[in-house]
């Protein structure tokens, strides 16, 4: 298959041989599990339990409400101990409120809906509402809620459903390792959503570095004729799904609107394979593959983790540490946030657990700009870093939202490749959310403004009827004084209210 | 020589007059800068600049008689909005930038008075005649004018907290400490 150039991108370190060749194994059931209401894109879900309930594998704790949000199932069998603000796994390590269950190591499954017999014949609404039903969210790392997704086939034509098995972060092999181990899931899911999308074509894409997964899907997608499996160039960010889109089909999405706006929806690997668990067997998503690398950890590995449990408890299952680590990862190296600490829960977006040596991490001092335009070269969004850190960094964010920071995907090769280490997207983390932060108060503001005009009105013809009562009473009080007492509520108002202007007077 | 001065003078006689003539008969009546600054206030009426309400506060402005930095609600956002707007320097040295607020009601010490409902701009807080009131926080701009009318001080400010809503990445620290080194004169 022909691919188109992409702009920018660079070359890390891929650093994945680590785990690369390590095969999923399951972690043992921790001794409390913490399932955050919130794992995903949009509303947190609504609690359905209370401490002391006993819950079965896969029922469902929390259930999503509004039109985005996820629900949350209980990762096993179990009692629940509360439901209480816990850290949350956030740069910020701010509570969120988390359902903590004691597993009863019985590990029941809780009857589960009927498998739908044949996705390929079912009703497209009743896989809609199963995978909707199964919490499945995007496990690439923008957790958006699958079954919200699915939805975009109604109002966009869907030419090619892409699954992205890119995995560009370097260390991150949960991706790969699913692909060499479920490729027929893999398969099977990526039809399964083609079939709600109404796409005729899917397109698995996958770096040249996983020649073996290239390899097993290719085999698993050969009896379908419409799955197509490529290997795409080893490129950061060659996984950021407008990246893969451009390299394969040459169709490049507008700043600020969706991929499906050229016709294409992108899906994680994971993320279909999850759909595949919901739709064939019932199974809500409760467990992710999470790699857990760098050079601290004693035993890097590929864990199959259950939702909610500790980082603590993971890097235990990995060995503990060999070293003691200089940076604490949550995802990959180029786009991960730092943990606040290790007592956090593994939620549904966390990809890789990175404990990093200081000889892995860049530790140099910033120096000033030289202007190579490096930055400028390199970025995959065709922005250009070196105008928009110097505007942010006198505090001119309208400059460089005007330069189009609003649509930097942080994948931090600006970073990555500068010579004076200047830590550009820090720059437009912090921009973004500060100009988020403004818009949030300007909405607000404008809402305050329409409530205060409305009041004056409410007041203006509240008085106005006022006035005209007391004209009309005027003759009849004169008649009869005895009659002056108005009953109920309007009474006391008015009573209250001259009171109240005797003590202004 | 003489054509030259004569002609551009009756010109610009002739224009000028025209230009005075337009001026005043054809004169906008409302300033509106008046109104471009009103939009930019807040809107809310609270009256902590010491006029009535935004719009006498825009008027004020707009003749130049008031201070940029008077709107509380609106913070250093709106003074720099307006001074922009005005082509003045906008003193800030004096100005505390105040985190945003909300009103609390304690509603164990609320002998359900409503004053403070009467008081509020946004309808922002619920409640009836000798009954609790409590503040709708989502609509509360943080004026603070209940609290002065509250006669049992059940009322406070208290700021907005953080959360995993509205938290954002902090301004990086200034990257550089690089000074650039001072030649020795020879």
């Amino acid at each position: 298959m022909k691919l188109f150039p992409i702009r920018g991108g660079v070359h890390p370190e891929y650093r994945k041989e680590q785990t690369s060749e390590k095969a999923i194994v399951a972690m043992p059931m921790p001794r409390l599990l913490y399932i955050p209401l919130q794992q995903h894109v949009g509303a947190p879900a609504e609690v359905l339990v209370a401490g002391g309930d006993l819950v079965k594998k896969g029922q469902m704790i929390a259930r999503s409400q509004g039109t985005i949000s996820a629900s949350q199932h209980a990762p096993t069998s179990g009692r629940i101990v509360s439901v209480t603000d816990v850290a949350a796994p956030h740069p910020s390590g701010l509570p969120q409120t988390t359902i903590i269950i004691e597993p009863d190591g019985k590990d029941e499954w809780a009857d589960l809906p009927e498998p739908v017999a044949d996705p390929f014949a079912a009703d497209l609404q009743v896989i809609r509402d199963r995978v909707a039903q199964a919490g499945v969210v995007g496990l690439g790392g923008a957790v958006f809620p699958a079954a919200v997704k699915l939805n975009l086939g109604t109002q966009y034509k869907i030419e090619i459903l892409l699954i992205n098995g890119a995995e560009c972060e370097p260390y991150i092999t949960c991706d790969d390792r699913v692909m060499r181990e479920y490729a027929d899931e893999v398969i099977d899911g990526a039809r399964i959503v083609a079939r709600v999308m109404g796409a005729p074509r899917v397109v698995v894409g996958i770096e040249l570095n996983k020649p073996q997964a290239i390899e097993i899907m290719t085999k698993a997608a050969a009896p379908f004729a419409e799955v197509e499996v490529v290997g795409v160039p080893a490129l950061y960010p060659m996984g950021y799904a407008h990246e893969l889109i451009l390299a394969i089909t040459g169709r490049e999405t507008p700043a600020g609107k969706r991929t499906a706006e050229v016709g294409v929806v992108a899906y994680n690997v994971a993320t279909v394979r999850a759909v595949h668990q919901a739709v064939r067997f019932g199974r809500p998503l409760i467990s992710r593959v999470v790699t857990v690398s760098g050079g601290a950890i004693r035993e890097p590995k590929n864990v199959l983790t259950p939702i909610g449990a500790r980082v603590a408890d993971l890097i235990e299952f990995c060995g503990g540490f060999s070293a003691p680590p200089a940076r604490l990862v949550n995802g990959g190296p180029m786009m991960g946030e730092p943990l606040p600490s290790l007592e956090v829960p593994v939620v549904k977006g966390t990809a890789g657990i990175l404990a990093l040596t200081a000889e892995e991490t860049n530790t140099q001092a910033a120096s000033p700009c030289i202007r190579c335009g490096s930055c400028v070269t390199i970025c995959p969004a065709g922005l250009s870093p070196v105008e928009m850190a110097a505007f942010i960094r006198k505090d001119n964010l309208e400059a460089a939202a005007r330069l189009g920071v609003m649509d930097c995907v942080s994948c931090g090769s600006c970073s990555w490749v500068c010579p004076s280490h200047i830590p550009l997207v820090h720059y437009f983390n912090y921009a973004k959310g500060a100009l988020n932060k403004q818009e949030r108060e300007r909405r607000k503001n404008e809402r305050v403004k329409i409530l205060a005009e409305v009041r004056v009105i409410r007041v203006e013809k509240a008085a106005e009827a006022k006035r005209a009562a007391m004209a009309a009473r005027k003759p009849a009080t004169a008649a009869t004084p005895a009659a002056d007492a108005p009953p109920g509520n309007a009474g006391q108002a008015n009573t209250s209210s001259t009171a109240e202007e005797k003590t202004n007077a | 020589m003489l054509i030259a001065i004569g002609s551009l003078t009756i010109m610009g006689i002739v224009l000028g007059g025209l230009l005075g003539a337009a001026a005043r008969f054809l004169a906008v009546e409302e300033n509106p800068l008046e109104e471009e600054l009103k939009a930019m206030l807040p809107g809310s009426q609270c009256g902590q600049c010491g006029y009535v309400g935004c719009s006498q506060y825009a008027a004020a402005l707009a003749k130049g008689e008031a201070q940029v930095t008077l709107c509380t609600p609106g913070g250093k956002a709106v003074i720099e909005a307006l001074a922009k707007k005005l082509g003045v320097t906008a003193d800030l040295s004096e100005h505390e930038e105040k985190v945003p607020e909300y009103a609390f009601i304690y509603e164990d010490l609320c002998i359900g008075c409503t004053r403070c409902i009467r008081e509020c701009s946004t309808d922002a807080i619920l409640g009836a005649n000798k009954l609790m009131h409590t503040i709708i926080i989502d609509v509360c701009h943080g004026c603070a004018k209940c609290v002065k009318v509250c006669p049992t001080d059940a009322i406070v400010m208290v700021p907005v907290r953080v959360t995993l809503a509205n938290w954002h990445w902090p301004k990086p620290e200034e990257h550089t400490q690089f000074k650039p080194e001072v030649g020795h004169a020879h």
